[in-house]
């Protein structure tokens, strides 16, 4: 039975595409889905094994076949292994897309990366000094050398553990030794995730889920925040600025060109490109009167912290932005990439120009990017779009009329900042109860759930509530596109956050960045912990992902929750068939590590679930609950 | 008169209709719930590993009222039990000799199967579990009345198992 539109997605843009998309007999990933239902109940439970070859097995979950796979593992085991093979997958994700920033850093460094530069020294300084590299007599391009060696061992370390952690409250760190799950070499703990889900290795649910923890943090603490330092030292660390997004701004008259994926590397040069008067000559020659980029998902959201490029979509809309016919090319690098992009770009005059040496997907254009030519392959794929213009059909061209104005750029710094470079402006807001807690809201989008309907009523229930959020990824450009990242929605806040958020000019939600910078979220949960003297347990916040699909968001929640941070999930995780590993990660983690999951699809309960989390903390901090 | 029908050919022996099944029968009606219910859901299909065919599919019976199986058991080996409403196997009676596959709707697409592949005689052998799994279940398939599709057809992602009218598919 085919779903109605307005049930597919919640924003008006979408559902325009979406309509234009059934009208032309296109496919998107609403129809996949539905052809894939229903689903899998032993893949939605956890309880089927595919890891040694005497199997597949799986586990009746009414007890009346088997209870247990053929080396004996019960669906305890089962269920954790494949936990932790999801958390691996993750952290390998986000902490991959690190080291290739490291590495470009480097070559930037030794000077055979021209195309870069270092763009915030100050903080190239101080995280050198929190490495304990000496600056002294050395000049910016040996400390960054020094910086990358250093940073490139976290991720192959043998002895030892990270040092990114020392920033978390002491406190914290020390529960992490106490428990054993500090982290190590970040490849070291993906690695052995990998080898103790070999068959017949790690198999007791606790044991098998403590390493999953750890290899969480080696990816928040990490990982994601090495990426985030790195980036920022390339590229600068972004600070308020205002922009557009949805589907609407891709533009009539213009080049259109999307850069969707993960890394800001390659779409850095080609906002640059984008700019070059050669290219814009030959845009006018082609009939266009400019080049317009836009972003999808966390390359986009990378370009719109730093330059305020405009975002065409979460990562739900990425089909529909070719759907509208107006794009000449879509540019990607690597993860939440739909490899039905393919044959969707066929449909239309879209080139599908895949660039990641690690990511290839079908009929793509492929021009391979490399750190030493990053500015002359920019241009030619900038090129190669501006020559598709004259391709465009008129005829097949929609662009919702949708367009939201946002204002973006919170990173930690710029957060800092606007209070006025102390963290106690904030905590006398929390303290006096006009902010009752903080919301750190993330995740993408999922077919599962109508889109953007469980993250912009989570968010909206949330800052109503006088919580103030913070967030990235897909939940920041579905709140943009909602219009709550502009200091004018603190109309929809109550009154305490509304008054904070006209004192500081500040949206009562707060654009942090992509989904490596949720690590911006633990460095300032840290500095507030710090500053109050508690734990980040003990801090009033929460966080939800209300949409989650990815495995990257096991890791996040691994390591959120790790933190200390209780976290409320919105789509149901492939657990519930151990009813063991489900109590412990609903339950028993509180005990072990301050905080738990919930499930709750109901974005109104959710907030609920989040309110009550944080009336609980202010209680235990001696807070009162009213204003 | 509709009823579900299997294709053995197409099972790839995932069980999902054994779990759509208990789900269906169950007080929630939904997974996530179903699994902690007491009493534990009870399926009424089971998929049933044939050696003789080295594949899977699934087995159901629905305890028809007029119970062609029982009626041409020449051992009544299957027969209706005193309230005429369950199909009862004794397996002591039973001689292997397929005559209830040849009428059971359910069954006639496994028999000619068998026929095609030819693989009678180490089939043959097989008879007794096939049957007896279907009869002792003893809780009948109820087609998963008010819906409009029964959940195991529903659930099935290789279209094993459909619901479509009996005479269409002789």
């Amino acid at each position: 039975m085919e779903q109605e539109i307005y049930e597919k997605s919640f924003d008006l843009a979408t559902q325009t595409m979406l309509q234009k998309a059934r009208e032309e007999g296109i496919e998107t990933a609403w129809d996949r889905y539905e052809k894939q239902l229903p689903q899998c109940s032993f893949g939605q439970l956890g309880v089927c094994c595919r890891n040694c070859n005497m199997g597949p097995c799986r586990i009746d979950p009414f007890g009346e076949g088997a209870d247990r796979g053929i080396c004996g593992a019960t669906a305890d085991i089962i269920v954790a292994r494949n936990l932790l093979r999801t958390i691996a997958a993750g952290a390998a994700a986000h902490s991959d897309h690190a080291r290739d920033a490291v590495l470009t850093f480097k070559k930037m460094s030794e000077g055979e990366a021209g195309s870069y530069s270092i763009k915030d020294e100050a903080k190239l300084l101080s995280l050198a000094s929190e490495y304990g590299i000496s600056s002294e007599g050395k000049s910016l391009e040996e400390i960054a050398v020094k910086l990358a060696d250093t940073l490139l061992l976290e991720f192959g370390k043998q002895d030892g553990h990270l040092l990114c952690t020392k920033r978390a409250p002491e406190s914290r760190l020390k529960l992490w030794v106490e428990l054993g799950i500090e982290p190590r070499g970040i490849d070291r703990e993906i690695v052995e995730c990998m080898h103790r889900t070999h068959m017949g290795v790690d198999n007791d649910a606790v044991h098998i889920l403590l390493q999953g923890l750890r290899t969480g943090l080696s990816d928040g603490w990490g990982g994601s925040m090495i990426a985030t330092d790195i980036q920022d030292i390339l590229f600068g660390t972004p600070q308020p600025r205002r922009s557009t997004v949805n589907l609407g701004v891709l533009s009539r008259d213009k080049v259109n060109i999307i850069v969707h994926g993960h890394e800001p590397i390659l779409s850095e040069m080609i906002v640059e490109a984008a700019e070059d008067p050669e290219l814009l000559k030959l845009a006018k020659e082609m009939g266009a009167t400019g080049i317009n980029v836009a972003g999808i998902c966390c390359t986009g959201n990378e370009a719109l912290m730093r330059h305020g490029t405009p975002i065409a979509g979460t990562f739900l809309q990425q089909e529909l932005a070719v759907i509208t016919g107006a794009v000449e090319a879509i540019v990607v690098d690597v993860q939440c990439v739909m490899p039905s992009l393919g044959d969707l770009t066929g449909c239309y005059h879209t080139k599908f120009i895949s660039t990641s040496p690690k990511a290839d997907f079908p009929n793509t254009v492929r021009i391979e990017f490399h750190e030493d030519r990053a500015y002359e392959t920019a241009k030619e794929i900038v090129k190669a779009a501006v020559e598709n213009f004259p391709n465009r059909v008129l005829e097949k061209v929609t662009i919702p009329e949708e367009k939201q104005e946002c204002m973006v750029g919170f990173s930690a710094e710029a957060i800092l900042g606007a209070l006025g470079g102390s963290p106690d402006p904030l905590i006398d807001a929390i303290k006096s109860g006009a902010i009752r807690g903080i919301g750190a809201v993330v995740g993408c989008n999922n077919v599962k759930v109508t889109h953007n309907y469980g993250h912009v009523n989570l968010v909206k229930e949330l800052i109503k509530n006088n919580v103030l959020v913070v967030t990235t990824g897909c939940n920041a450009i579905a709140c943009a596109e909602a219009g709550l990242l502009l200091p004018e929605a603190s109309e929809l806040a109550g009154e305490g956050l509304k008054a904070v958020c006209k004192a500081l000019g500040i949206p009562p939600v707060l654009h942090m960045g992509s989904c490596v910078d949720i690590s911006r979220i633990l460095v300032l949960s840290s500095v507030l912990a710090n500053r109050l003297g508690v734990d980040i347990s003990d801090l009033p916040a929460a966080g939800a992902a209300p949409e989650w699909m990815s495995e990257k968001a096991v890791s996040i929640g691994a390591y959120v929750v790790s933190s200390g941070v209780f976290t409320v999930l919105g789509t149901i995780p492939a657990v519930l068939g151990s009813q063991a590993v489900t109590s412990l990660l609903t339950e028993g983690l509180n005990g072990v590590v301050g905080a738990s999951f919930a499930v709750e699809p109901d974005p109104f309960r959710a907030a609920d679930l989040m309110l009550e989390h944080i009336d609980g903390k202010r209680k235990a901090l001696g807070l009162t609950l009213e204003s | 008169m509709k009823d579900l029908i299997i294709r053995p050919e197409r099972c790839l022996g995932c069980r999902s209709c054994e779990v759509a099944c208990a789900v269906a029968h169950s007080e929630s009606k939904n997974l996530f719930s179903a699994i902690g219910e007491l009493p534990v859901p009870k399926k009424r299909i089971f998929l049933k590993y044939i050696p003789g065919l080295g594949f899977s599919q699934p087995i159901t019976c629905r305890h028809c009222e007029d119970a062609p199986c029982a009626s041409v058991c020449p051992t009544k080996a299957l027969h209706l039990d005193e309230n005429e409403s369950i199909v009862i196997y004794n397996p002591d009676h039973c001689v292997d000799c397929w005559t209830c596959s040849t009428v059971c709707p359910r069954f006639v697409s496994l028999y000619h199967l068998i026929l095609f592949m030819g693989c009678w005689t180490s089939s043959m052998t097989q008879n007794r579990g096939v049957i007896s799994r279907q009869a002792q279940a003893g809780i009948k398939c109820d087609l998963c009345e008010g819906k409009i599709l029964p959940a195991c057809v529903e659930a099935c992602p290789t279209h094993a198992l459909t619901f479509s009218e009996v005479e269409e598919l002789k």
